[in-house]
């Protein structure tokens, strides 16, 4: 496990020099997606003004919650985009390479490309996040700041999980789905809200089949320490971010599958 | 006419192969109009002071967005950027052809044809399922008509505008980075430009970009009267010109400091 | 004890069948037809520890099957296969361990890095004790010539330059077992030479099993001990060169230097096969008239400026199996 961390963070060091050749494109970069992201956030600020609130939810609680899942999204794009780049690898016969090696080919795939210019969304996630927690004078303990720690974290994992999903299709179909898209980007379009907005069917859908509300909705009333308005108990509020690495380990499994598929049926 | 029937076969061959990918960019448009017009929903829910669009208007404004979001999505030529980064623009410029005209008209296909592709389906799909409204009458049908034609214009000038910005290599790839987001807020994609808070609307006002989404979407729905709306179409003709102005001027400047230059 | 162990091995694609027309196409979207391809029919061999083998034959025949079956890649259908003990498919992380892989066509180099970090980065993926690595790293860029190279980034070598660093970089993990599939392909004359000096050098220093696919010839001559030919997914011929040709036929070739160029060589028991001004070959069987017989009739008939003998070229020879087995 430490091994693979290790290599990981070769292949990291070895994305991020290539990127930083160019400083002052990178800056860009990155500035350009903070702006995009934080212009957003700035409309949801205008409709606030203009409506006064969310149905029951004020401008801090949402940006508590569109902070948790910004950051989650922006950091599984920066380390799980490897698997963008999958189904053009199974095309050309790369795969092959990877398989050679004496090592997990998922660590391979996903360590390939590192996004250092994700740091955009992330940083502007981080701003209003932290801006929500204060507007909103959380109790902080360190408990609750280790339940954001790993809320995020659990996000990114499933993130990660469903990139990973994506292009394992690729295994079966040569491209990968476009259509997962709708769960990644879509999902954090939704997800950045509160999800009692929602109509009951498409609450359901992410709750339970994709579940991003474990990533900010549920551990964020844990933390603010608000009664929750569909009367989960506090304990699932706490395990929340159990459910994103469980997602990504189910996932993984899924991704086994497919590389026996192609190992028996060549490509 | 065998030849040309291969070709024909051939082409829809790859369409084929191509649907794929086109239903799920579809599809995953019809999600994000879907889960915004749940958003506005929820907001309209939860104030009952007078807006200055109403709710079924939005709903029409986001579909209307969806339908023509290949309009105010800008990525800079790739073709230009590579015939840069190797240098092979040179021999773009010594054609005996005028250069901005030959880059504003290949832009301009780039946009019209995929424009059209996204459009129509979405508009039968939102139009019957989804809310999106007909137009408000004949005249406003027609108006809007006109006004779209000028977004498609203004659309392609600004495009190609930060297309020769790239000839400025750091600065270009900056504009072109930060670009495409100001034009994406500002033409009323995010939320509608109405919602804005009042003391925003006079620069809205002025600039270019709500020409690309926001005026015709407006004119469509009647919420720029027929008779406004011609001042909004000279809005629009006014900053295609400047565009335009602006693109050719920069152009010819920046070929200069590229011969200069040695290429 | 043989290291790889190869018995009946089977394999079978699936082919997807694009069928003509335009009408055709619009049925292949919605059910697809299915063609089996049998791309190994029964494979057997077994190889020794320091054995080099040319692995020949034409496109399709299931060479790059079996070294990928071999590698642990592709899962067979049926039949038996031993790696070092292991069976490569069940233990593949244990078993690339042990392998090095050279693909001709395509580089295992990370193509924007300079080439001693995709070396750095491979130390890495496979785990080599830094001063192992060390060592072996710079036996191999002695032994290749990399050291100009080292920092320069893999898309601006030359292809002779990109081979002689992929063979570097197959190495650095010093693996007993090496499969080089069309390393010489695309070589301009002298980075080939380097590549087959190489080679030499590897097994005999080194000791190293080397299973080598190619289509040049002049690589199996210069190379190669042992060759296992296949074609239709079934061994032809598996034995020392001096047995296929003896297998395929025991002709040679006679090639004389005439003085007259009008002159024209007949003989009973020779036919001629080749004639360039004053060159002429002819082909006969020693086993119906014996060469040093043959030199002498020919000489005493003819005015000869030069004279050799020699076998028919192993291209003949190969052609020649395959066209046997097909008929």
């Amino acid at each position: 496990m430490l091994d693979a961390l290790r290599l990981y963070t070769r292949y990291v060091g070895v994305s991020l020099r290539a990127q930083m050749q160019y400083p002052a494109s990178f800056v860009m970069l990155a500035t350009g997606q903070f702006l995009v992201t934080a212009i957003e956030f700035l409309g949801i600020w205008a409709l606030f003004t203009r409506f006064g609130s969310l149905c029951e939810w004020t401008l801090p609680e949402v940006a508590l919650f569109y902070g948790m899942v910004h950051v989650a999204f922006a950091l599984s794009e920066a380390v799980a985009r490897g698997f963008d780049v999958f189904p053009g690898m199974v095309r050309n016969g790369e795969f092959d390479r990877v398989l050679l090696r004496p090592r997990t080919t998922a660590l391979q795939i996903g360590a390939q490309h590192l996004h250092v210019t994700r740091i955009g969304r992330l940083s502007q996630g981080l701003a209003i996040l932290l801006y929500g927690a204060w507007a909103l004078g959380v109790p902080w303990s360190l408990a609750k700041a280790g339940l954001l720690v790993a809320s995020v974290l659990g996000g990114a994992c499933l993130f990660s999980g469903i990139f990973v999903l994506q292009a394992t299709a690729a295994f079966w179909t040569i491209e990968s789905l476009e259509i997962v898209n709708c769960l990644t980007y879509g999902g954090v379009e939704a997800a950045q809200y509160p999800v009692t907005i929602f109509r009951p069917w498409f609450r359901r859908l992410f709750t339970f089949l994709v579940p991003l509300a474990t990533i900010n909705y549920f551990p964020a009333h844990a933390i603010i320490g608000r009664p929750e308005p569909l009367g989960s108990p506090v304990l699932f509020q706490w395990l929340a971010p159990v459910v994103g690495v469980a997602f990504l380990a189910a996932t993984l499994q899924i991704w086994r599958v497919g590389v026996r598929h192609y190992r028996s049926t060549g490509n | 006419m065998r030849a040309y029937w291969a070709i024909f076969q051939a082409r829809f061959r790859v369409l084929l192969q191509y649907r794929a990918a086109a239903l799920a960019g579809f599809g995953t448009q019809v999600f994000f109009g879907f889960v915004r017009v749940m958003v506005f929903d929820a907001f309209y829910r939860s104030s009952s002071s007078v807006q200055p669009m109403t709710f079924p208007e939005v709903v029409t404004y986001v579909w209307l967005g969806q339908a023509m979001l290949l309009l105010v999505l800008f990525r800079p030529d790739v073709e230009v950027r590579t015939m840069i980064r190797t240098g092979t623009v040179a021999y773009e410029l010594v054609r005996p052809l005028d250069l901005y005209a030959l880059w504003f008209s290949r832009t301009l296909a780039a946009r019209t044809g995929p424009v059209l592709l996204r459009a129509v389906p979405m508009f039968i799909v939102a139009g019957l399922f989804l809310g999106l409204e007909a137009p408000a009458s004949w005249v406003c049908a027609f108006l809007w008509v006109a006004a779209t034609l000028a977004a498609v214009l203004l659309s392609a000038a600004v495009a190609t505008l930060l297309t020769v910005m790239l000839l400025w290599t750091v600065s270009g790839e900056g504009l072109a980075a930060l670009g495409p987001a100001m034009v994406f807020i500002f033409s009323g994609m995010i939320i509608p430009l109405p919602l804005w808070p009042e003391w925003a609307q006079p620069l809205l006002d002025f600039l270019p970009f709500r020409g690309m989404a926001d005026v015709p979407f407006r004119i469509y729905m009647g919420h720029i009267p027929p008779g406004e709306a011609v001042y909004a179409l000279l809005h629009q003709a006014v900053w295609i010109a400047v565009f335009i102005a602006a693109g050719r001027w920069l152009l010819a400047r920046g070929t200069r400091r590229l011969v200069v230059q040695g290429g | 004890m043989p290291q790889i162990i190869v018995e009946d091995l089977v394999k079978t694609f699936r082919v997807a069948e694009r069928r003509p027309g335009l009408w055709g196409a619009l049925r292949g979207v919605v059910r697809r037809r299915h063609r089996i391809v049998r791309a190994l029919d029964g494979v057997s061999f077994a190889l020794e520890p320091g054995e080099l083998v040319g692995y020949i034959g034409p496109n399709g025949a299931g060479k790059s099957t079996t070294v990928k079956i071999l590698a642990g890649i592709l899962v067979p259908d049926a039949g038996r296969c031993e790696v070092l003990g292991r069976v490569p498919w069940h233990k593949r992380l244990d078993n690339a361990r042990d392998v090095g892989v050279v693909f001709g066509q395509r580089t295992q180099l990370w193509w924007d890095l300079p080439v001693i970090e995709s070396f750095e980065l491979l130390r890495d993926i496979y785990r080599v004790e830094p001063a192992v690595y060390g060592r072996n790293r710079d036996e191999l860029v002695a032994l290749l010539d990399l050291e100009p190279l080292l920092d320069v980034p893999v898309r601006q070598l030359s292809l002779g330059q990109r081979m002689r660093c992929d063979l570097a970089a197959s190495l650095l993990h010093a693996p007993p077992l090496v499969y080089l599939d069309e390393p010489t392909i695309g070589l301009d004359a002298v980075s080939k030479l380097a590549v087959r000096d190489f080679v030499k050098r590897l097994k005999r220093e080194r000791g190293v099993t080397i299973i080598l696919t190619t289509h040049d010839m002049d690589d199996i001559e210069a190379l190669c001990q042992r060759i296992l030919v296949i074609d239709e997914g079934r061994i032809l011929s598996d034995g020392t060169l001096e047995q296929l040709r003896a297998r395929v036929t025991p002709e040679r070739w006679l090639t004389v230097d005439l003085v007259d160029s009008d002159a024209d060589v007949t003989d009973p028991d020779a036919t001629v096969i080749r004639r360039e001004g004053h060159r002429m070959t002819l082909r006969f069987d020693p086993q119906e008239v014996s060469v040093p017989e043959l030199i002498g009739r020919v000489s005493a008939n003819y005015a000869i400026r030069d004279l050799f003998v020699e076998n028919p070229p192993i291209e003949e020879i190969v052609a020649r199996i395959y066209g046997d087995r097909r008929t």
